[in-house]
């Protein structure tokens, strides 16, 4: 077990392409780290890194304390968990298991002790004997952890080990994983586009675009305070709405609705505002309140998500199955679940809305034009 | 259904027809007397010659200088197609190897080298090719026969497609789990190519059974002629009133015939396993 430095590290491929410029993380021991982003965000360039399957261009890389950025893979001391699994396939699962200890001349009563050891743990034993084109995919996939955990590593790399799976398989895959990784201990750095994956998994999230760091922040910091309008669209499902807005003193003009913070955000003029869908509420009276105009409804069966308009800007609300819809919604939020992000820079603008004092609900006039 | 199903068969036994006539024919032929087949020509029934003939084939010792059976041409043979296909596989996997997992300077272009060379038979280069044993004074000797015909462009291809089409994460696997250059080689690729060697091993062994120009010219000692060879030698006494030993030389194509069938037979069995197991 070690901790992972990441210092100033950039990828630049042959003919100048930057996959990954200048980020820095610094990994706890035994922390879950989970790099997330759409594709092409060097996230997992940014692994590969770290694993040593890829030069680094720029920078460094310590695991324990001990740079690595010239270390084979094979003695970084590291263990890789492949999105298509990469088992040997002529190899049975007990060969598969042992064949990294193998390797490193390990005594053979011990190999048997380790493999006995992870197939107990992945429940893998009345398979042990088997091909691996023998097993279901979440059966390759937990001997690809096996593999990964016999050798008793400083840190597990997993590159996107469930997108092979079927949704349900990956529900439980995913618990199963954060189980093994709290029992075990062992600092692990988890890549995927799967935002759900991210906020479920993370100790801590690293939102990568472009190369870029875009945030770093335990799942639930990220998700009330989004660094940037990117990340703001990437994580949560439904996404957050971001439509354009405008402040004048302490209201915020948003379509033909004028909403009145209550305290004076520090930026005037032209916005992006940030909604989460499950913050919007059905406004009572249907009067006042953001006129909501209804284009199309998706049941989810607990919640639906509710597609419209407010003035010439598309909105998702997650409302309530029960409450039966309006012809014409009206909806509300509080203003502290308002988010402010720089409409020329996509950054966030922190504001308080509490120190203002405690505001129920939106006060929310129309816009006498 | 049926009459789709008859018609089917009906194709198929024509066809089997065409391939084993022949060989029935010259088997039966190959147990009458060589008088008699000089008389009557080819024939289809059983001649009672049978086990006088084969055993005059393989263990009577002929030739000018009455050392060579035919046990000893089918050994030959034997040694040059084995060891034939067996050098082709492991040379034409290594070149692969390096083409496609190792990146040094000019890659491509000795790959496109090796392929051009499939434009040159052996016929092309074979007085340079013998002049060269000739001057390391390897004619004659089993190295000799070898040697000089085991690049093959033909096995770096195909292996240069089979590990292409190996999963790049196999490799990186390896690397992360401490198998070098070697032990991946060893411990991965040799055995997911099996199927491969398997094919390429049943292609190049009957090729170098066959051939027949270069051992002609490699041997001129009888102890180290091949079969292919040896059925050449009956038919060329045919001097004076001499009646060419028919039968001989068709027991001795019968005969040549069997060592390929057989790893046709032994491999055929891996090779459609290979085909039919998908490994995913």
């Amino acid at each position: 077990m070690a901790s992972i430095g990441i210092r100033d590290v950039s990828k630049i491929y042959n003919g100048g392409v930057t996959a990954v410029s200048a980020v820095n993380i610094d990994i706890a021991d035994g922390e879950f780290i989970v790099l997330v982003g759409p594709s092409g965000c060097g996230k997992s360039t940014l692994l590969r890194m770290v694993a040593g399957l890829e030069t680094i261009s720029q920078g460094e890389v310590t695991i324990g304390g001990r740079t690595v950025n010239d270390i084979d893979p094979a003695d970084r001391d590291i263990a890789m968990v492949f999105q298509n699994y990469a088992l040997y396939p002529h190899m049975t699962v007990y060969e598969n298991l042992a064949y990294g200890l193998k390797n490193r001349r390990t005594p053979k009563a011990e190999i048997e002790a380790r493999v006995a050891e992870a197939a107990r743990m992945l429940e893998l034993q009345p398979y042990l004997e088997r091909k691996p084109r023998a097993l279901s995919g979440g059966q390759r996939q937990r001997v690809a952890m096996g593999r990964a955990i016999v050798r008793k590593p400083s840190a597990f790399l997993f590159d996107e080990p469930l997108s092979n799976l079927d949704a349900k398989l990956r529900v439980s895959m995913r618990g199963e994983i954060k189980r093994l990784q709290r029992r075990v201990g062992t600092t692990s750095i988890y890549v995927t586009h799967d935002q759900l994956e991210a906020m479920t998994l993370a100790d801590r999230l690293v939102v990568l675009s472009g190369g870029r760091i875009e945030q770093i922040g335990r799942p639930l910091d990220v998700y009330h305070r989004p660094a940037t309008t990117f990340v703001a669209s990437f994580i949560g499902s439904p996404a957050m709405n971001l439509v354009n807005g405008e402040v004048h003193g302490s209201k915020l003009a948003l379509g033909p609705a004028l909403i009145d913070l209550g305290a004076a955000v520090p930026t005037q003029g032209a916005v992006t505002v940030g909604l989460r869908a499950e913050d919007l509420r059905l406004h009572d009276d249907g009067q006042g309140g953001l006129p909501f105009r209804i284009d199309y409804v998706e049941e989810l069966g607990a919640q639906r998500l509710v597609h419209g308009m407010v003035g010439d800007q598309p909105l998702v609300a997650a409302l309530s199955s029960e409450i039966p819809l309006p012809e014409t919604a009206s909806l509300s939020i509080a203003p502290s679940r308002l988010h402010f992000f720089d409409t020329a820079s996509g950054r966030r603008i922190d504001w308080s809305a509490e120190a203002a004092g405690p505001v129920a609900a939106a006060v929310v006039s129309e816009v006498v034009a | 259904m049926n009459r789709i199903r008859l018609f089917d068969h009906l194709v198929l036994m024509f066809g089997v027809f065409i391939m084993v006539a022949p060989v029935v024919v010259a088997f039966m032929t190959s147990t009458h007397e060589a008088a008699d087949i000089h008389r009557n020509g080819l024939s289809l029934t059983w001649g009672d010659h049978f086990a006088e003939t084969y055993d005059k084939v393989l263990t009577r010792k002929g030739g000018f200088t009455g050392e060579i059976t035919g046990a000893r041409m089918i050994w030959n043979s034997m040694i040059l197609g084995v060891g034939f296909a067996a050098g082709k596989i492991v040379l034409s996997m290594l070149a692969a190897y390096a083409i496609v997992y190792f990146r040094f300077r000019l890659g491509t272009l000795f790959f496109w080298m090796i392929f051009t060379t499939l434009l040159l038979p052996l016929e092309v280069r074979i007085v340079p090719s013998y002049e060269v044993m000739n001057k390391l004074a390897l004619t004659n000797t089993y190295t000799g026969l070898i040697v000089p015909l085991l690049a093959s462009a033909t096995g770096t291809f195909f292996f240069r497609q089979f590990f292409k089409s190996v999963p790049e994460e196999l490799l990186e696997a390896a690397r992360i789990d401490g198998a070098g250059p070697f032990k991946f080689f060893i411990d991965v690729l040799v055995p997911l190519s099996r199927t491969m060697i398997a094919a390429i091993f049943i292609i190049m062994f009957v090729y170098g059974w066959n051939q027949y120009l270069w051992p002609t010219l490699m041997t001129t000692d009888e102890r180290f002629f091949t079969l292919v060879r040896g059925i050449k030698q009956i038919l060329l006494v045919w001097v004076g009133s001499n009646i060419p030993d028919y039968n001989e030389a068709f027991a001795l194509a019968i005969l040549a015939m069997l060592p390929p069938v057989m790893i046709v037979l032994i491999f055929q069995r891996w090779f459609i396993k290979g085909l039919t197991e998908s490994d995913k």
